[in-house]
């Protein structure tokens, strides 16, 4: 596909020696950029000006028809934004800052994404090419400084090279394994005119195999293994999700009748009702997928990378089980868990191919195991966390009445800590894209610009940001954006007026010496005033489920701090350096 | 058990990618023993060749790391009897002393060395092979005032190969051939897996 935009405001040509070829137009590298997000097809950027990426912003100007730019508080928070509205919405995320620490501020974001597989491309300013290497104001080695933290990323000092380096960046963050990209423009090339010959989009880098080839045998040997199998176990992440092979896990799951559980960035791949979702795998899991994985026989680990957080300690990890493990990404085949059957490639290409091979099973009395552990769990910890008889409210009786007020249809971002960890095993998922949390990072602060960044993404969606009273002041600013913009995101604030996660910890495990875990936080309600957002506080269970109706009810953005139990703990948990096995259900 | 592994790196020839492949290394604290980038057999395409000191596990672990980089196109990783390498040593001495009380021929045809430069004040002397091989020139030279001494990485050349000729063939078609997506690993399922 090659198309050439109308550019606006297209510059006279220079030097009118050459002869004007009809099929090229003079544009500035800063055009050349938005001409190549419309043709990507971006609508949304969330970025924050300054000095070098000025000529970009100029040129923005003139796009306002055709590009929305939401501009943050800061650049993190861009970045959390962008991965909201990627995460929610499926698409690439956009985010443009400046040189400097404009550009540090991203890392955080960049790392978040790149652990997360998240699709984003950052567009940073950077000082004249001439200028590189002397100290220049606002000059930051920003290639290097992001190397680590992501997938790819390139430095543009001419004009020229726009065009095909941002179609490399577009197809490098959306294919294959996908995450962050960043492409650093030095100013001289955003001023600098050239003739311009379209937009192709990238279809093929040499040295690059986003999908990989399947390899038929081990197809076959993961079958073999499955329908041979009496106790299988199926795990699922994230990559199920990015895959956008729901519809093809279903029918694997459904024909095979395996239990499934999922780790916390696999959630709503699966309807959190359907009858083979066994629940949350991990450090706070479910009891009855984490003792089971030491009782399966083969374990099917389906787009998903063995975190350390879900496996506990790996020796003591599944060792009775064959495993077969699918993902994109060959690193991840045996980096932490050994494979006997690789099955290496996308998921939507190699479920159906498994599916065709499998017979189609019953488990019951396998089913049946996963249902005792749960009925234990009910008992000792969710009955008490989701209908509390204490005085005190519990975060899980706040999820709770949010499952039944929304049905499961909202989408639910977290941020990071006890509130996460309750929300994700709480809340009911119907559809897929419904959740997002950081996962693999745990960067507190993720949360209000994601929430932010996912209703961008999905506004017809109820997008509800739970959040913990450490997590919403790292990135507290954001209110502006729901003020500015008239974002309709609704936010809950569960406030336990501790770093609670760390607070549970120092309890269990360092004789309840609170160091530094206990915080004064602001009045919420009225700093969400402040930013012309209306907000209430409630504390007592009679007033919880009405305050949590008038804010769905209300129309824009709503802030509801809700006070919880100062000391809760969130169970099971499986402590570290244990197996799965010993999860302590208190 | 650790041992020495030659990495080799085809990889395209792109600013930033040597920081790239490096980063694979310092984040799992593994030090990079030497370190040689150069052109490789085919036009555009730069070869690295990393010597570490590890064991095979965590050596096919970064491998893999190394090779999903998007500009990295094939990584192989080798022990010392998969390949046949070489470094180059040059070794700075006085001239006067060496020729006072040196039978430099000798010293020459053992080490299997040459002279570069001879000097009325300095001579340079240049050998290759080996770490003990170089190392033993080095240790003839120290008592007769050594002035500077620099050894290159290794360089290595793997048994086994049939080069990269026809594989860059097979990375620029669009769907590359199982030939290009080949992968140590997925390659010997059968030692991998038995029912």
């Amino acid at each position: 596909m090659e198309q050439i935009l109308e550019i606006p405001k297209a510059e006279k040509r220079l030097n009118g020696d050459a002869v004007a070829n009809p099929k090229t137009t003079v544009v500035t590298g800063s055009q050349a950029v938005l001409d190549a997000l419309v043709c990507e097809k971006v609508e949304t950027i969330f970025g924050y000006p300054g000095g070098a990426i000025m000529p970009i912003y100029d040129a923005l100007y003139d796009y306002s028809d055709r590009l929305t730019h939401i501009l943050v508080r800061h650049e993190q928070g861009a970045t959390h934004a962008a991965q909201g509205y990627a995460r929610a919405s499926g698409r690439v995320g956009v985010v443009f800052a400046t040189s400097g620490p404009g550009a540090t501020n991203l890392v955080t974001g960049l790392a978040d994404a790149q652990i997360d597989s998240t699709p984003m491309v950052c567009i940073t300013g950077q000082v004249f090419a001439h200028l590189l290497g002397t100290d220049a104001f606002q000059e930051i080695d920003v290639i290097n400084i992001t190397t680590p933290v992501t997938k790819w990323n390139y430095q543009v000092t001419d004009a020229r090279e726009i065009p095909q380096v941002l179609a490399k960046a577009f197809f490098i963050a959306r294919s294959g394994r996908s995450g962050p990209v960043l492409v650093d423009i030095s100013k001289n090339a955003q001023l600098q005119t050239f003739d311009y010959e379209g937009y192709t989009p990238c279809q093929h880098i040499r040295s690059y195999r986003p999908k990989p080839i399947v390899r038929k045998e081990y197809i076959e040997q993961a079958a073999v293994l499955i329908n041979r199998a009496e106790r299988p176990f199926v795990l699922f992440g994230q990559g199920v999700i990015l895959g956008n092979a729901e519809e093809e896990f279903r029918q694997f799951i459904e024909k095979t009748g395996i239990p499934a559980a999922w780790t916390i960035l696999g959630a709503g791949a699966m309807p959190t009702d359907h009858p083979l979702n066994v629940g949350m795998l991990g450090m706070h899991g479910n009891y009855g997928p984490n003792v089971l994985t030491n009782q399966c026989d083969v374990l099917i680990a389906i787009g998903m990378r063995f975190d350390d957080r879900v496996t506990g300690r790996l020796d003591k990890y599944a060792k009775q089980a064959k495993v077969i493990h699918l993902d994109i990404d060959p690193a991840e085949i045996d980096k932490n868990v050994k494979a006997d059957v690789p099955v290496w490639g996308d998921c939507k290409e190699t479920l159906p191919m498994l599916t065709a091979l499998v017979s189609p099973k019953k488990h019951e009395a396998w089913l049946a195991k996963f249902r005792e552990h749960d009925a234990q769990e009910q008992a000792a910890v969710i009955e008490n966390e989701l209908r509390p008889t204490c005085d005190t409210l519990t975060m899980g009786e706040v999820v709770n009445l949010l499952n039944e007020l929304t049905g499961g249809d909202a989408i639910i971002v977290t941020d990071v800590g006890q509130h996460q960890m309750v929300a994700c095993r709480y809340a009911w998922f119907n559809q897929t894209r419904s959740t997002i949390t950081s996962g693999g990072l745990g960067t507190m602060g993720f949360g209000l610009p994601a929430a932010i960044g996912a209703k961008f993404g999905k506004p017809d969606r109820t997008v509800i940001g739970i959040i913990g009273d450490g997590g919403i002041q790292m990135t507290i600013q954001e209110l502006g954006v729901i003020q500015q913009y008239g974002v309709g995101v609704k936010i809950v604030i569960l406030n336990n007026q501790f770093l609670g996660m760390v607070r549970q910890w120092q309890e269990l495990f360092h004789e309840r010496r609170y160091s530094f875990t206990d915080m004064v936080s602001p009045d919420f309600v009225k700093v969400a005033d402040a930013y012309g957002i209306p907000g209430q506080r409630v504390s007592e269970r009679a007033f919880l489920k009405n305050a949590l109706q008038t804010m769905l009810d209300t129309p824009g953005g709503h802030l509801l701090e809700v006070m919880v139990g100062k000391e809760n703990n969130v169970f099971p948990m499986v402590p570290q350096g244990c197996g799965v096995a010993e999860i302590r259900l208190k | 058990m650790k041992q020495e592994f030659t990495i080799t790196v085809y990889t395209e020839n792109q600013v930033g990618l040597l920081v790239r492949i490096a980063t694979m290394f310092s984040r799992r604290k593994i030090n990079i023993e030497s370190l040689n980038t150069s052109p490789s057999e085919v036009d555009g395409i730069h070869r690295f060749n990393i010597l570490v000191d590890e064991t095979e596990e965590v050596v096919r672990k970064v491998a893999r790391q190394i090779e999903k980089q998007v500009d990295v196109l094939k990584v192989y990783f080798s022990t010392n009897e998969e390949i046949i390498w070489q470094e180059l040593a040059l070794y700075k001495v006085p001239t006067d002393e060496i020729a006072e009380k040196v039978k430099v021929e000798r010293l020459l045809r053992e080490h299997g060395a040459r002279a570069v430069v001879i000097r009325k004040d300095y001579t340079v002397f240049e050998t290759t092979g080996h770490r003990e091989e170089t190392d033993g020139l080095l240790h003839a030279l120290e008592p007769y005032g050594l002035i500077e001494f620099v050894r290159s990485a290794r360089v290595a050349i793997i048994k086994g190969s049939r080069g990269f000729h026809e594989k860059i063939r097979e990375f620029e078609e669009m769907q590359p051939s199982s030939e290009a997506a080949e992968n140590e690993f997925l390659n010997e399922g059968e030692k991998v897996f038995s029912m």
